[in-house]
């Protein structure tokens, strides 16, 4: 039994935004995966809920006029992880987000819901991150759109004003193509864990592939909220495609991220994971483009 | 046809995996009110004062029940046979509810209410007053002068404290040129986690009060609410229906006592208590985490000479099953590596954390650690071979323990090691693996286990069985013994139609819910022994059962008994192997005989008076990745003699079972605490991290069947033992791998940072600059 007050069933995207206004004080509930645990913990006991769970036109991976992927806000992760589009374009955002729980949750969680949920863990924020995704909220007044570094005000708190519901992320082509990324996520176990550490790197070489053209990184659980590393990133962009280039970038690192010592894991482990984090997901996304180390 | 010895299907497969078994909640009516515990948010110190006037406001709150309305009855827990003689009986340190709280959780009132939802919102409205006591978390700071008290009975918080002297460890380790290798190991508070949390519910009928409980030991259960409570014993019903796993926690009295004093306080309503997962880890037992201290005086041949073990088992706030746990440890110590001249000591101490009770193993896993890692550590002391070590001073055969009369029957030990040696090519890797230099390396360990089954001497054994023939042949059978998961039912089944003479398992219909008021009084399902004992008494009442049925075949056919016997449900004579007339036949026959009719029932106990030791051993693999702080198990075997197998293919998944248990307790689980407050931080499934079927390898079982000379059926314990050997032989091979011994458990990356970076096998020249 969950401890909630009321719940509104969103019959369309206008009708939610019209519940959103009625109802400041109520929660959006997708997938539920994040939200009926903590109605459970007690953090959200007693609250009402909107419900959008049922709007397909908030689900689905499409390719816009642009090329730029459009990613439906209540797009299951398992739905991500299978999409041809994402295969095909940005596949490691679907590596990324299969890693998340375990088979039922990824089938009921969305990329929305992963993403306003707000936290530094969440697997898909690191290759979000990395490839510059963009949110989109609709509200009373329109849409808006954001670059996701915006998106994350602080931990577990996202800009989403009242009325807005987020509606997708959106990758722009400028952004995925040519590229070839790697994502790991260190935890301690192999299945139905919360990150330590997650990493996502994604790279373009030069067309001779001698050349870091462009290299982006970005970490979840390495501060409050998910984080590039622009000291790393600038080690690697320009400079020959080498294991000394290798090297820079992954300890450069360190300079970037602010991870802190808790139970859940030391700062000096944190970074010691970063670092080797850094430089083996560098490694395999060159191999992934095709270039040699 | 014989009926053991075959991997026949489980007799409640088909329940269990279309969901029509019935549990504890399956059979709780809908409309129980719910009980919602507050808890203590301190550590230690008294409850001055509770005001539950904002809580009952809470519609659908029925009652609230705090720490001042319980009987002031102290009870003990431990799910152990009650003993009559006063120096053996379980300590009763806890009440219903408790106003002095000695951990962070502690039981201090209960909601009752109409729904769940109301009951945990009242039970958070409750407001508790406390007079704050220093608390002590740690069991060595615990025994020091002047830490904080827990239980007045118990100076020094020492519950109890008991030695072993064999020769004289002083005088011998004079002897000149002896090694001496002299470490500590460390094994972490670990929990159960079994998929079904505990649950129980509670009602009255006529003057009495029926428990229905998620419990191993029903007829234990009745005998603890019985104290509780303050009531006969008699008074006091106990159903135990299916249960989702106990693995020790449920061989403790949880919430039966409290939620039966409730109902009873309500008139006798339905009331029930389902324990969050939160607080089954916290509230119910968790598993002592042991500190040993190991000194071993080693010739440089290999010989021991003389061997001390101190032993420093963290009990937490209550007894529960206190000093037997590591006292079993202790117990094997000497046994399983004989020296002429042993010193051991066994400490169990209070701490202010979660009380420590029974779990699969009952500290063997701890002792094993400590023994097994430490006897590769003086193989590394010596330049001796692990392997080499360990068969030049395992117990032989024919060595006999002069308290429990356990012989070692066999060289069972060196058989075990022979075939996981072969499985693994354990040689070959292990020198191969000696000469690792790169970032990922690979290792092999071999750690062996001691293991003994059930109790006896050191507490009662008993089993009793009741057979009932039906009109076609088939037969009901009782025993106060249960199935908690792991097959135990089917075993009685194949043993049962075994002695009677049926033809098929099938053919002996298990009642599998303990009921006191009807199932015959049996002790439950703990200490590996349920096979071992119900051997004796279903051995008995079947032949009981067959006497009488030959007595009314004699009387049908006009034979002599002394030529009748009952093979595959029929009535056959022997001297020719006629089958005379069905079992069926011969059941319908007397049960509506106009001359003679007869019920055809048996009933019979048997108290035993021997015991069997169980060992084996175990060789996990492992690849280390160095940089990344991770070890993988890659290829693990366990190889048991557990004596004649019942159903090879349940033992099989017994020891798989064990062997995830032991891999979660080498690499990952822990109960952490937060020092400043005693309050624990992980407690959930997502933060403590049992490990899952990703995080194994292929788990291999093998079996060496020596038949148990003092068992009818050739059998002896495999419930716990294979959790036991596999935290030290990842350990060893982790040793192997990398040459870093790792004295504390869990080997999680966070522990190999610090050993790596300590080792000199990680370094991070940040961590200098930022000092």
């Amino acid at each position: 039994m969950y401890d909630i007050k009321e719940l509104y069933e969103a019959e369309s995207l206008e009708h939610a935004i019209r519940l959103r206004v009625e109802h400041p004080e109520a929660h959006i509930i997708a997938g539920g995966s994040d939200v009926l645990i903590q109605i459970r913990e007690g953090k959200r006991a007693g609250v009402e809920l909107i419900s959008i769970y049922t709007l397909d036109e908030l689900r689905g991976v499409s390719l816009d006029e642009n090329g730029a992927i459009r990613i439906g806000s209540l797009t299951s992760f398992s739905h991500i992880t299978r999409d041809p589009i994402i295969q095909k374009y940005i596949s490691v955002l679907g590596e990324a987000v299969d890693t998340v729980g375990g088979p039922q949750i990824r089938n009921i969680a969305t990329i929305g819901g992963n993403t306003c949920n707000g936290v530094t863990s969440a697997d898909s924020a690191s290759t979000l991150h990395a490839y510059e995704a963009i949110a989109e909220l609709t509200g009373p007044d329109g849409i808006r759109r954001i670059p996701i570094r915006d998106f994350y005000i602080k931990a577990g708190v996202v800009d989403i004003r009242p009325g807005e519901i987020q509606t997708a992320i959106i990758i722009p082509k400028e952004s995925y193509e040519n590229t070839q990324g790697c994502f790991i996520k260190y935890a301690m176990r192999n299945a139905m864990d919360i990150a330590t550490l997650n990493c996502s790197v994604n790279v373009r070489l030069s067309p001779d592939k001698r050349t870091f053209e462009r290299v982006r990184i970005a970490y979840g659980v390495a501060g409050p909220v998910p984080m590039r590393a622009p000291s790393a990133e600038a080690e690697a962009n320009g400079k020959p495609v080498a294991m000394d280039t290798v090297e820079a970038f992954s300890s450069a690192v360190i300079k970037d991220i602010r991870p802190r010592d808790s139970w859940r894991a030391a700062k000096a482990f944190r970074q010691h994971i970063a670092v080797e984090l850094a430089r083996r997901a560098l490694i395999e996304s060159v191999k992934r483009c095709g270039g040699e180390l | 046809m014989s009926q053991v010895g075959k991997s026949v299907p489980r007799v409640d497969a088909f329940d269990k995996v279309t969901g029509r078994a019935k549990y504890t909640d399956d059979l709780c009516d809908k409309n129980a009110l719910v009980i919602s515990v507050v808890r203590s948010t301190i550590a230690h110190g008294y409850v001055k004062s509770i005001d539950v006037t904002e809580a009952m406001k809470i519609p659908g709150v029925v009652k609230i029940f705090t720490c001042f309305d319980v009987p002031d009855i102290k009870f003990p827990t431990a799910g152990h046979p009650w003993s009559t003689d006063p120096g053996h009986q379980d300590v009763a340190d806890r009440l219903l509810l408790n106003r002095h709280v000695r951990y962070y959780g502690d039981d201090v009132a209960a909601v009752v209410a109409e729904n769940e939802v109301a009951a945990v919102k009242a039970a958070r409205a409750v407001k508790v007053e406390y007079e704050e006591l220093p608390f002590v978390l740690d069991p060595m700071e615990a025994m020091k002068e002047g830490a904080p008290q827990l239980h007045e009975e118990y100076p020094n918080n020492i519950l109890k404290h008991t030695s072993i002297r064999i020769g004289n460890f002083e005088e011998a380790i004079k002897e000149p040129g002896l090694i001496c290798v002299d470490k500590w190991y460390e094994t972490p508070v670990v929990q159960h986690c079994h998929i079904e949390n505990f649950i129980a519910y509670a009602y009255g009928e006529g003057d009495r009060i029926v428990v229905v409980s998620s419990t191993q030991i029903p007829h234990i259960i009745r005998r603890i609410v019985g104290q509780a409570l303050g009531i006969p014993w008699g008074k006091v019903r106990i159903i135990k229906p299916y249960i989702g796993g106990g693995f020790g926690n449920k061989q403790d009295a949880l919430y039966e006592p409290l939620v039966a004093f409730i109902s009873m306080k309500l008139g006798g309503r339905l009331v029930k208590i389902d324990v969050p997962r939160e607080d089954t880890f916290v509230s119910n037992r968790v598993r002592h985490s042991i500190r040993s201290h190991i000194v071993s005086w080693v010739r440089p041949d290999g010989t021991y000479v003389a061997r001390k073990l101190e032993a420093f088992s963290d009990q937490g706030a209550y007894a529960s099953h206190g000093h037997s746990i590591v006292a079993k440890g202790m117990g094997a110590f000497p046994q399983m590596y004989p020296c002429p001249n042993v010193q051991c000591d066994a400490y169990t101490v209070y701490t202010n954390k979660p009380a420590a009770g029974a779990m699969r193993g009952y500290g063997i896993p701890q002792a094993m650690f400590a023994v097994e890692s430490h006897t590769d550590d003086v193989c590394r002391a010596l330049g001796m071979d692990p392997e080499e070590f360990r068969r030049k001073n395992l117990m032989p055969q024919g060595f006999r323990d002069n308290f429990s009369k356990n012989e070692n029957y066999y060289d069972s030990f060196n058989q075990c090691l022979d075939k996981a040696i072969e499985y693994m090519d354990y040689r070959r890797k292990f020198e191969e693996y000696k000469k690792q230099t790169g970032p990922i390396r690979k290792g092999i360990g071999i750690s062996c286990f001691w293991y003994n089954t059930a109790v006896w001497p050191i507490s009662l054994e008993h089993s009793s069985c009741r057979m009932v023939l039906n009109e076609d042949g088939t037969i009901q059978l009782q025993v106060g013994e249960t199935e908690i998961g792991q097959g135990a039912d089917t075993a009685f089944a194949q043993m049962a139609a075994e002695v009677v003479g049926l033809k098929d398992y099938r053919d002996v219909h298990v009642v599998s819910t303990q009921d006191t008021d009807v199932t015959p009084y049996g002790l439950g399902c703990y200490a590996s022994r349920q096979t071992y004992v119900c051997g004796f008494s279903i051995t008995q009442t079947g032949k009981i059962l067959k006497e009488k049925i030959l007595s009314h075949a004699s009387e049908l056919t006009r034979m002599a008994v002394t030529n009748l016997d009952v093979v595959d449900s029929n009535i056959v004579r022997k001297t020719d192997g006629r089958v005379l007339m069905s079992l069926a036949d011969l059941a319908t026959e007397v049960i509506y005989s106009l001359k003679k009719s007869d019920h055809i029932t048996a009933e019979s106990s048997y108290h035993i008076t021997s015991n069997a030791y169980s060992f084996g051993c175990c060789i996990a693999e492992v690849e280390v990745d160095i940089p990344l702080c991770k070890a993988t198990v890659t290829n693990i075997v366990n190889v048991h003699d557990c004596g004649k197998l019942i159903n090879p293919a349940l033992a099989e998944a017994q020891v798989h079972g064990g062997m995830s248990m032991g891999i979660g307790f080498g690499l990952s689980e822990q109960l952490l605490f937060d020092p400043k407050t005693g309050k624990a931080l992980n407690n959930n499934l997502l933060d403590y991290k049992l490990s899952t079927a990703l995080d194994h390898p292929h788990l291999k079982a093998l079996f060496v069947e020596n038949p148990e000379p003092t068992s009818p059926f050739g059998t002896k314990a495999l419930g716990e033992p294979p959790a036991t050997p596999v935290a030290p032989a990842i350990r060893n091979a982790i040793l192997n791998a990398t040459g870093v011994a790792i004295d504390r458990l869990p080997m999680n990356p966070h522990l190999l940072f610090q050993r790596f970076t300590e080792e000199g096998l990680i370094h991070d020249p940040w961590q200098e600059e930022e000092k």
